[in-house]
């Protein structure tokens, strides 16, 4: 057994928490930065965050992923970080020759105070950002939130840093992606496209984190969203927020400062999240649904419906952040699966709320946590007194479906052992499809592995 | 070795590498970019400061620590205090595989624990949530032993993990509880990292059990992580050759190896970066002699192999490595003569590590292979220079922060296992007693040498050298192949492995025949992107007939 020590029996832990279903903030706002065109991540901490941020993304998406580091030694942290982030900020520019630098904080930046504003401001003072560049800057202590909380704290930055009001109105619609693939958003783009809605999303990772092999390495890839787009997010009719940790912050930022109302709503992974999607987008665009888009939505209906007895009924453990899921858990009830153990590490009452409402109807029996204590280990200590069919999660949960010999989908952040999910969206319709197919793969590939001679069924 | 005439210009390329650098960086990086001569070995500026913006290849004092060091031994609760990132990266992410004797043993390693520390915990400090933390891993677990390991918040807000530690290890009575001051922020790399791990485990665990073990020729195997299994491939030859092995510092060891390890009778040091301070330590205070080995690439481990039978001075030992040798050497040679025609003449650069830049240049010796350019991410001038220049290191600042121990022979235990005139003449013979030559000894004149590589820097090289292959690790992996070169990771090894002994060089010949030989590097064209192609223009239709 690879996870030997874990027992059935569930004790109530303040202090310790094991095999963590959540890392830290820094690392989502790299991510978020990575999605603006010509953008430098900028970590503001020791090397070994940076270090760990960038060496985690890579392997979660086998490309390139850039930023540099305030190099903090001791007489930074007792003195401050100013002169380091300075000398940075002269270096990268000169060196790595980027448009923006994003620069995030650190728990140990944050400890000792540093106040990004206040040296940003001081590097333009001391001419340190050539014309025409931008340091934008988010706070992402590690000691508060996730890794969600550090990208809706960068993606919030982005929003009220670039973001400019001229008084003349645009058409164009705002999409604020919450945590998601450059796959995903490359499929909220297409799906906009097919409605004839003119969006600008971001934070945008496709065509960055995708990016294809040329001979050469380019350090900007041509993906993101670019300078002006940013700036004319404010001038935009109206902001679609998906998903309310990872997305509406920066919403409800943009609102306040440009004036531009929002809604939020789930990203769309699964049937009714799409529908939902679909009808807000188009309702706003003011246009009609294609039939293209209904022919979609209809093909995995179709899909559901054929294949619905191997469905029905299965138990589905689950764990990874809110805002996926709540819609995956929407969507295995639109499977007419139980969705019946679910952690997430990031902590908020918004979630223990929204996943109340969509289970108290249809799955009161369910159980959930997030927060402290919503551990990995919680999750498996749950499973081994009331097994299930699938596990649903990051790479880090293939540990506890080899030892319970449980079926298991990799979704979520990070997956560092197999390929895919930067490539073949989970969201939209055709997303949903690639879902629907991951779980009938398993649960038949599993019912063909176990079936006695007699019971091996040629037609499924 | 002989001067390699086809290379660039090295002072050429040093000034291309420098010059988009603003002024005072391109000053200080000049000192760690050098052109190598290996009969007047130049000096080289190592373990200082990374220029903040500098886009790096270096980690942090507690990935040296918690990362490298302590993570690999199986039974320890290795307990990470801060938030809850740095525990998270840590997890599982080096590969120390582990073997268990039985499936009830304990082993920690797949398991991640963090005291989640929280905005509370650093306004109001976190000791208490520490010693609640250590309190629940004892009562689910009972471990023989926890560690704690100090992130960059902890020592800034003051939390003391030693008071902490000391504190429960004295409730509990059968629980060894340590801490270890590995925040971040300490030293300039993962080496300040070594250095304390070290420390801590020199003081809270080696000498704890002085049971006898059995066994003629006892050792330690030091500076072995057990990445990819590299150490049960040279526990499979300890085995073969009637060695003994009291613990492996620290890859698949347990604690009481640990505890045990003062009872050997030589100490042989693998990766002298991360571990050399334990070989001082021990032969101080216990009277055991250290020697540099290296279990990278089939000579170097029949080298190792006969330095180590020479140690102990016994025939029977002698024959039975010779034996061992008989015995390995023909199935890497046949695998080897298979290969070779198809490496010879390429070439390799080296950016990793402390001691894996210099190691693997045989593999790649034997593999026909020239190494251009190397470097270290966080190594010594000894390291490069060779262990004889470390009296002439200048300590600076950020070194005078990691604690040196007053290490004293042990009233008891001290009992030295050769004599100084018997060393000495070990010595002679070519034994690297408490030595190891650098890098630098081992290249060829005019190769280029460079510390602590910047991505900018290792973009330059590769446009200039076009090397057949670039070893770093996963953060440089696919920025190199974006660029059509083939990258292999020496600190995950692509997953693959192990590298070391005469197994691990055959695996590891196979992974660079197949690396630059793979069809994918001439896929990268499209057909109408290469010369010839119409781009856009109709090519016209040619009627052709069949005439006879």
């Amino acid at each position: 057994m690879l996870l030997r020590h874990t027992s059935k029996e569930v004790k109530e832990r303040e202090g310790l928490t094991i095999n963590p279903a959540k890392t830290c903030q820094p690392i989502g706002a790299m991510y978020a930065a990575l999605g603006i065109h010509g953008c430098l991540p900028h970590s503001h901490g020791s090397q070994g965050c940076c270090s760990y941020h960038r060496s985690t993304l890579t392997r979660h998406y086998k490309e390139p992923v850039m930023a540099a580091t305030s190099s903090f030694t001791e007489g930074a942290s007792v003195f401050g970080g100013q002169a380091n982030l300075l000398a940075a900020i002269d270096t990268i520019f000169s060196v790595y020759e980027p448009d923006i630098i994003a620069v995030h904080s650190t728990c140990l930046s944050e400890t000792i105070g540093d106040d990004l504003q206040q040296i940003t401001r001081k590097a333009k003072d001391d001419g340190k950002i050539p014309e025409g560049k931008r340091v934008i800057f988010a706070s992402t202590p590690s000691f508060i939130g996730s890794h969600v909380t550090g990208y809706a704290n960068m993606v919030t930055g982005i929003a009220q840093q670039f973001a400019v009001s001229t008084g003349v109105k645009k058409n164009q619609i705002n999409i604020i992606a919450g945590w998601m693939e450059p796959s995903d958003m490359r499929e909220i783009k297409r799906l906009a496209k097919e409605l004839g809605v003119n969006i600008v999303l971001f934070p945008d990772t496709s065509d960055v984190l995708d990016a294809p092999q040329t001979g050469k390495h380019e350090f900007y890839p041509k993906g993101g969203t670019t300078i002006p787009e940013l700036e004319s997010i404010g001038d935009s009719l109206h902001t679609i927020a998906l998903g309310s940790i990872s997305a509406e912050p920066a919403a409800i930022a943009l609102e306040k400062k440009c004036k531009v109302p929002f809604e939020t709503l789930e990203v769309p992974i699964g049937l009714t999240a799409t529908d939902r999607f679909i009808m807000s987008l188009s309702e706003i665009g003011g246009v009609t649904v294609p039939d293209e888009i209904t022919a979609d939505r209809g093909r995995l209906v179709d899909v559901i419906a054929d294949m619905e007895q191997y469905l029905y009924g299965k138990r589905v453990a689950l764990f990874g952040d809110p805002d996926q899921l709540v819609p995956l858990t929407e969507f295995l009830l639109d499977l007419n699966m139980k969705p019946v153990q679910i952690v997430s590490g990031t902590p908020g009452q918004r979630f223990e709320k929204t996943m109340r409402d969509i289970l108290d109807a249809r799955s009161p029996e369910t159980k959930f946590k997030n927060g402290i204590g919503a551990d990995m280990f919680l999750l498996h200590q749950w499973m081994k007194n009331e097994p299930v069919d699938l596990l649903i999660g990051n790479t880090y949960g293939k540990y506890m479906a080899r030892d319970e010999d449980v079926p298991f989908i990799r979704f979520g952040f990070p997956i560092l052992d197999r390929i895919g999910h930067s490539y073949f969206p989970n969201v939209g319709y055709s997303g949903g499809l690639r879902l629907v197919e991951k779980i009938l793969t398993a649960l038949l590939d599993r019912q063909d592995r176990d079936a006695l001679e007699e019971k091996f069924e040629l037609v499924m | 070795m002989g001067t390699n005439t086809h290379f660039p210009d090295p002072s050429v390329v040093k000034e291309e590498l420098i010059q988009k650098y603003p002024a005072k960086v391109a000053k200080k990086r000049a000192k760690s970019i050098i052109v190598n001569d290996p009969q007047i070995i130049p000096e080289v500026q190592a373990n200082v400061r990374t220029v903040p913006g500098i886009i790096t290849q270096r980690g942090c004092s507690y990935a040296g620590c918690k990362g490298v060091v302590l993570g690999p031994t199986r039974d320890i609760v290795n307990i990470v205090h801060g938030p809850i990132g740095c525990s998270f990266y840590a997890w599982m992410t080096r590969r120390n595989q582990t073997r268990t004797e039985s499936l009830t043993d304990a082993n920690y390693i797949p398991y991640c624990f963090s005291t989640d520390m929280q905005e509370e915990n650093v306004v109001f400090g976190g000791e208490k949530k520490l010693k609640q933390a250590i309190q629940e891993a004892y009562d689910l677990f009972h471990p023989k032993s926890i560690a704690i390991f100090s992130t960059c918040p902890v020592g800034l807000i003051g939390d003391d993990v030693h008071a902490a530690s000391k504190e429960m290890r004295e409730k509990f009575g059968d629980c060894n509880v340590f801490g270890f001051s590995c925040e971040g922020y300490r030293g300039v790399s993962q080496s300040a990292g070594h250095h304390i791990a070290n420390n801590g485990v020199f003081k809270h665990m080696v000498g704890r059990d002085n049971t006898p073990s059995e066994g003629k020729f006892k050792l330690n195997l030091l500076g072995e992580y057990n990445i990819g299994g590299d150490a049960f491939e040279i526990e499979r030859i300890f085995e073969k050759a009637g060695l003994t092995l009291i613990s492996s510092f620290s890859g698949n060891s347990t604690i009481k190896q640990l505890e045990n390890s003062h009872m050997a009778d030589l100490n042989v040091i693998q990766c002298h970066r991360s571990i050399n301070y334990m070989g001082d330590m021990m032969e101080t205070k216990y009277g055991i002699p250290w020697m540099k080995v290296s279990f990278v690439g089939a000579e170097s481990s029949a080298k190792s192999l006969r330095k180590i039978a020479e140690y102990f001075d016994d025939d029977e030992l002698r024959a039975q490595v010779e034996a061992v040798i008989a015995e390995e050497m023909p199935k890497v040679k046949a695998v080897i003569d298979e290969i070779l025609p198809r490496t010879t003449g390429k070439t390799a650069m080296l950016f990793v590590g402390g001691s894996r830049a210099h190691h693997y240049q045989d593999l790649f010796t034997e593999l026909g292979m020239t190494t251009v350019a190397a470097g270290y991410e966080f190594a010594h001038r000894d390291d490069y220079e060779g262990r004889d220049v470390l009296p002439t290191i200048k300590i600076d600042a950020d070194s005078k922060n990691i604690e040196e121990l007053k290490v004293l022979p042990d009233p008891e235990l001290y009992n030295p296992r050769k004599t100084d005139a018997e060393l000495e003449a070990l010595k002679e013979k070519g034994l690297e007693i408490n030595g190891y030559s650098g890098m630098m000894q081992q290249m060829t004149k005019k190769s280029l040498v460079v510390d602590d590589l910047s991505h900018y820097e290792s973009e330059k090289l590769i446009e200039i050298y076009k090397p057949d292959i670039f070893c770093a690790g996963i953060k440089e992996k696919y920025v190199v192949q974006k660029m059509g070169v083939p990258l292999k990771q020496l600190h995950s090894y692509d997953y693959g492995g192990p590298y070391t002994g005469f197994e691990g060089a055959v695996n590891f010949y196979k992974d660079i025949d197949r690396m630059v030989n793979n069809p994918v590097w001439k896929l990268i064209k499209a057909p109408w992107q290469k010369t010839g192609a119409t781009n856009g223009k109709s090519k016209g239709l040619e009627a052709s007939y069949v005439t006879q």
